[in-house]
C-alpha cells in the first residue's frame, strides 16, 4: 500500500535556513545541508527547499546547497522560490533536484508547466498554490496569490488546480494562506476540494501546529502528503514521533 | 569501471551520488565504448519513456544496451529506463521500444491518484543475492504512471500493489531492473545498488 508522506520544509535565504533554532543536537540549525541530512536520518519522506528571498544571489546559493544535500541525501528533493523559466529548472535538477516547484512564474505563463512537463516530466513538476479564503455568500471560494501569498490574483484555485493538471503538473503543493503561520491546522475543506478535483498527489501546507493536525489533513483533507516546517524545526515534534503518532491511528506510514 | 549511462535525460547525478556513498567511482558516459567495456552499467531513467527511446536511438545507446543484455553483462535498468526494455509502451499511444523483455508497458488502473508517487512496498517473489539485508516488503521511491506487463512471469522477482499488483523488480540473468528508484529509496536503494554492484564485480573477478 502507498505511505502517506511525511515532508519537512526548509525555507532558506542566502544560503541560511529560516526557522529552527531550537536545535540543539545540530552544529549549526541554520545550514540547510546539516539540517536536511538530520531529517533525511530522522527518516522524512523527501525534502522542500524553498528560496524565500528569491534572488538571483539566493538562486546561486541554492544550487550549491542542493549540490552539497544530494551527496548525502537519498530521498526525493524538491526545490522551489523565485525559478522563473526553463534554464532555471534545469540548473535545480542538474545539481540533484528531482522535482521543482513554480508559483508565480507559472500564473504568469501558464505555458511553463507544459514546458516543464515536456522537458523533464510531469513528476518534476510540481505546482505551488497558495490559496485565500474569500467570501462570497455561503458557499466557500479561494482565490490564489502569487509573490509570497501578498498579491491575490483573482484567479480561483479550484480552476486553477484542475488546469494545471491538464497542462501537466505532476503534484500540487497545497498552502493555505489563512491558515499559515497559526498552527491552528490546515484548511481541511480547501484542501478536500482540490484532492477531489483533480487526479494527481496533492502536498497540503500550511497551519500544522500538532500531530492532530496532520493526521486531520490526510484522512479528513484526503492529502497525500503533509508538509510542516516549525513544528520540526521548533523541535515541536520529531519526524519519528509523527511518524509512530500517524501509524498507531491506522494511516500508511514508511518506517 | 562502473559506467551510467548519459542519453541526455535522467537523473544522472543522483545515481552518481548513491554509488559515489557506496564507495565507488562510476563514470557518467555517452560513449558506446566505455559502456561495452564496463564492468557494471546503469541506466538511469525518468520521464516520458518514448523521449526515452528517442533519445536512446539518437545516441546510439539503443543497440549498447541490446549488445549488454545478449552478452549477458551486468545491468541495472530504473524507472522509465526499465520500461523501454520491454517490447513496448501504451504512453503517448503505441511506442515500440528495445523489445528485450516481452511484454508491454501499461497505463495504471484509475482510482488512484496518478502518477503513483512515493513509498510503497516490494514484495519478494525470488530468493536473490540482490535482496541481501533488505527485508521483504521494504519500502522504495516509486514515481511512474505506466507499469511493466512481462509476458514471461518468471522473471518477476519483486511486485506492489498500486490498483493493479504490478512488476517492481525483473531479474534475468544479470539484468536487474527495477520501477521505484534506487538512489531515492534511501538505505535499503542504497543496499540494493551495493548488492548488485558485489555480483556484477564479483563475476569479473571470478
Amino acid at each position: 500500500m502507498l505511505n502517506k508522506r511525511i515532508i519537512p520544509c526548509l525555507d532558506v535565504t542566502q544560503g541560511r535556513v529560516v526557522k529552527g533554532t531550537s536545535f540543539t543536537d545540530l552544529r549549526d540549525a541554520g545550514d540547510p545541508v546539516e539540517l536536511a541530512a538530520f531529517y533525511y536520518k530522522e527518516g522524512a519522506d523527501e525534502l522542500v527547499f524553498l528560496d524565500i528571498g528569491a534572488t538571483p544571489e539566493g538562486r546561486d546559493t541554492m544550487v550549491d546547497v542542493v549540490e552539497h544535500v544530494s551527496e548525502q541525501v537519498f530521498i526525493p528533493l524538491t526545490v522551489g522560490g523565485g525559478l522563473r523559466n526553463i534554464g532555471d529548472m534545469r540548473r535545480m535538477l542538474k545539481a540533484g533536484a528531482d522535482k521543482i516547484t513554480i508559483n508565480t512564474a507559472a500564473v504568469l505563463n501558464p505555458r511553463l508547466i507544459g514546458e516543464g512537463a515536456r522537458r523533464f516530466g510531469s513528476q518534476c513538476i510540481v505546482l505551488a498554490i497558495d490559496a485565500k479564503r474569500v467570501r462570497s455568500g455561503d458557499v466557500a471560494r479561494w482565490e490564489i496569490c502569487t509573490h509570497g501569498g501578498r498579491k491575490p490574483t483573482g484567479i480561483d484555485a479550484i480552476q486553477w488546480a484542475k488546469e494545471a493538471v491538464v497542462l501537466g503538473a505532476g503534484e500540487l503543493l497545497l498552502t493555505s494562506w489563512d491558515a499559515d503561520g497559526h498552527r491552528t491546522g490546515y484548511d481541511l475543506e480547501l484542501t478536500c476540494v482540490i484532492s477531489e478535483a483533480v487526479t494527481v498527489p496533492i502536498i497540503a501546507s500550511g497551519g500544522a501546529g500538532n500531530l492532530e493536525h496532520l493526521y486531520q489533513a490526510l484522512i479528513i483533507g484526503k492529502a497525500d502528503a503533509v508538509l510542516a516546517a516549525s513544528i520540526f524545526h521548533y523541535r515541536i515534534y520529531s519526524i519519528r514521533q509523527a511518524k509512530d503518532y500517524l501509524a498507531e491511528r491506522g494511516i500508511p506510514i514508511r518506517r | 569501471m562502473i559506467a551510467i549511462i548519459d542519453y541526455g535525460a535522467g537523473n544522472l547525478r543522483s545515481v552518481a551520488n548513491a554509488l559515489a556513498r557506496l564507495g565507488y567511482q562510476p563514470k557518467v558516459t555517452a560513449r558506446p565504448a566505455d559502456v561495452l567495456g564496463a564492468a557494471a552499467v546503469i541506466l538511469p531513467g525518468v520521464g516520458a519513456a518514448a523521449d526515452t527511446m528517442h533519445n536512446l536511438v539518437e545516441s546510439g545507446m539503443a543497440e549498447v544496451i541490446r549488445q549488454l543484455i545478449s552478452e549477458e553483462r551486468p545491468l541495472f535498468a530504473v524507472c522509465v529506463g526499465m520500461q523501454v526494455l520491454f517490447s513496448g509502451t501504451e504512453e503517448g499511444g503505441w511506442h515500440e521500444c528495445l523489445g528485450m523483455i516481452p511484454g508491454a508497458v501499461r497505463k495504471l488502473p484509475s482510482g488512484h491518484k496518478i502518477p503513483h508517487m512515493g513509498w510503497n512496498q516490494v514484495k519478494q517473489k525470488a530468493v536473490h543475492p540482490i535482496f541481501d539485508a533488505i527485508p521483504d516488503e521494504a519500502n522504495f521511491y516509486f514515481v511512474h504512471s505506466y507499469y511493466a506487463d512481462p509476458d514471461d512471469m518468471s522473471v518477476v522477482a519483486g511486485t506492489t500493489e498500486y490498483g493493479v499488483s504490478m512488476c517492481s523488480v525483473v531479474i534475468k540473468g544479470n539484468l536487474v531492473a527495477t520501477q521505484f528508484h534506487p538512489e531515492k529509496s534511501g538505505e535499503y536503494g542504497l543496499r540494493m545498488y551495493s548488492n548488485f554492484l558485489k555480483m556484477a564485480l564479483d563475476r569479473k573477478q571470478a
